[in-house]
């Protein structure tokens, strides 16, 4: 038996006894629904493209939110491990406001951008910035100490030590640090759909919840998990190839 | 902890008969209030091989640190070619023991040898031409495309030391480069440096814990004191070159100076 068929075993074995359960008790559960209703309800939902619309929102905000606020991080890190005397002025600021749940920021979002993608992604930027800040400050801090002499006895300007030093040698934790924000953005995106913004897959979950279809709720959250995994693997395929043979190196250190 | 100088005249220029290429001037350092070279005096002649021993915290490091400017001294002062070090300079490499961390792991062994091009700026059509002729003076060649970390090391080591070459320096400061390396290829290594710098010309401040390493390879062997790191001795190393690794380690020249500075380390760890 194949690895790929003993990692399926369990699932299947769970989904078919979900199945009979919930037909055998012959509830009609507002919580749950039998896997084969689920998997009808999620084809249905493809099939008129309102779940397809819903995926371009939450992933339109997550992307927004993610690349906005990873740029602010990405950068915003780099001035603070590069320039020890900012990190050190700022680092109180940045510890009152790193602490705020992003989410809380939905009411005060709301009010003063409305609804939409703009409010949605400014709430998923704010999420990521910090993860991207602080990874990128740490991974500049971790940079081997030899390197950095390497770079001085050389004689390397300083635009010459930050491009062919500093940013190389920090790359590969800085792409871990997005792909970490790449998992909050999702997160963050589809919470502040439940909470508050009416469009995307949380929204979906919502509406699916309070129209008594616990099917197609269920539906929803199967696709979200799809989606979350698709993302990760397409993540993770983008890291091997952007790193190349350095980022094996990488992983056997 | 007292101890009395072997030479009266340590470091009062033994080897003036050259013009120096690297002269330490009553150089003196101390971290957070601890001394760790004090009145360090001594001059190395052009294109001479320096041998630096001692036990260790005896400051041998650190004074090949302050050489490369990498490290200021408190007080006196390094000459390099008759001007001032007040920082690292071209015409001074700096060849590391911990090759594995001095190398770029994600640059191929022709990228670790152009940092040293691009940062000197030599143009872009020069250095592929230049990446080649270093690395097949190190015996690299064949091996442009590989990754640090899929070199052995001692090609590594090898590899530091084109980059190094790739600054064309006048003076070449190693710190135990073959240190972390196993017989043989330390043997091989050594036998290569000894040409490379009988090819250049180089003047060579080295830095080691092996004394016969440092006989074999040396014009002279400065012993180094520790708290504070000061010179102990200073052994004039009178064996023919081209040296052979089985013939010259049999000279009773060798044996001998292998025995002083035994006695000599063996005193200063007391």
């Amino acid at each position: 038996m194949s690895r790929t068929a003993k990692a399926l075993a369990i699932p299947a074995a769970l989904l078919v006894a979900a199945e009979i359960a919930v037909r055998l008790s012959g509830t009609a559960s507002l919580a749950v629904a039998p896997p084969s209703s689920v998997v009808v309800a999620l084809l249905a939902a493809l099939g008129d493209g309102t779940m397809l619309a819903a995926t371009r929102d939450t992933l339109a905000c997550a992307f927004g939110g993610l690349f906005l606020g990873g740029a602010i991080g990405l950068v915003l890190g780099l001035l603070f491990g590069l320039v020890r005397p900012l990190d050190r002025l700022m680092e109180l600021t940045v510890e009152a406001i790193r602490p705020i749940p992003s989410v809380a920021l939905i009411p005060i979002g709301m009010l003063s951008l409305g609804f939409g993608y703009g409010f949605e992604i400014a709430i998923v930027a704010f999420a990521c910035v910090w993860t991207m800040l602080i990874m990128t400050r740490a991974a500049i801090a971790g940079i081997e100490p030899r390197l950095l002499e390497v770079s001085r006895a050389l004689r390397l300007s300083t635009p010459q030590r930050i491009f062919k030093i500093v940013i190389p040698a920090a790359l590969p934790r800085i792409i871990v640090a997005f792909r970490l924000a790449a998992g909050f953005a999702l997160v963050v995106a589809v919470t502040v759909e439940i909470a508050a913004n009416p469009q995307g897959m949380g929204y979906g979950i919502l509406i699916a919840q309070q129209s008594l279809s616990p099917q197609l709720m269920l539906a929803y959250l199967l696709w979200i998990g799809l989606v979350g995994y698709g993302l990760n693997v397409l993540l993770s395929l983008a890291q091997k190839k952007l790193l190349g043979r350095a980022a094996m190196v990488e992983v056997r250190r | 902890m007292e101890r009395t100088d072997l030479h009266g005249l340590a470091g009062q220029g033994a080897c003036a008969v050259r013009p120096a290429a690297i002269e330490f001037r009553e150089v003196g350092l101390a971290y957070s209030g601890k001394p760790i070279l004090a009145d360090l005096s001594l001059a190395v002649g052009k294109g001479e091989i320096v041998c630096v021993i001692g036990p260790s915290g005896c400051g041998k490091t650190t004074a090949l640190r302050v050489a490369g400017g990498l490290v200021r001294p408190g007080s006196g002062s390094v000459t390099v070619g008759g001007r001032p070090i007040t920082g690292p300079r071209r015409d001074v490499a700096i060849v590391f023991q911990d090759y594995g961390k001095a190398l770029l792991p994600w640059r191929t062994a022709a990228g670790n040898v152009s940092l040293a091009l691009e940062a000197a700026g030599a143009p872009m059509r020069e250095r592929k031409v230049r990446i080649h002729a270093l690395l097949e003076k190190v015996g690299l060649h064949g091996h442009a495309d590989k990754y640090p970390t899929e070199m052995s090391g001692g090609m590594q080591q090898r590899l530091q030391i084109a980059r190094c070459l790739a600054q064309e320096p006048s003076v070449l400061l190693m710190d135990e480069p073959f240190g972390a390396l196993d017989a043989m290829t330390r043997q091989t290594l050594q036998d290569e440096m000894l040409s490379i710098v009988a090819e250049t010309g180089a003047t060579v401040f080295f830095v080691t814990h092996d004394l016969e390493e440092a006989i074999y390879l040396g014009d002279r062997v400065i012993g180094l004191l520790p708290n504070p790191g000061r010179i102990g001795t200073i052994a004039e190393v009178g064996l023919p070159r081209p040296r052979n690794q089985l013939e010259t380690r049999e000279m009773p020249e060798f044996l001998r100076l292998r025995r002083a500075l035994f006695d000599f380390i063996e005193k200063a760890e007391g």
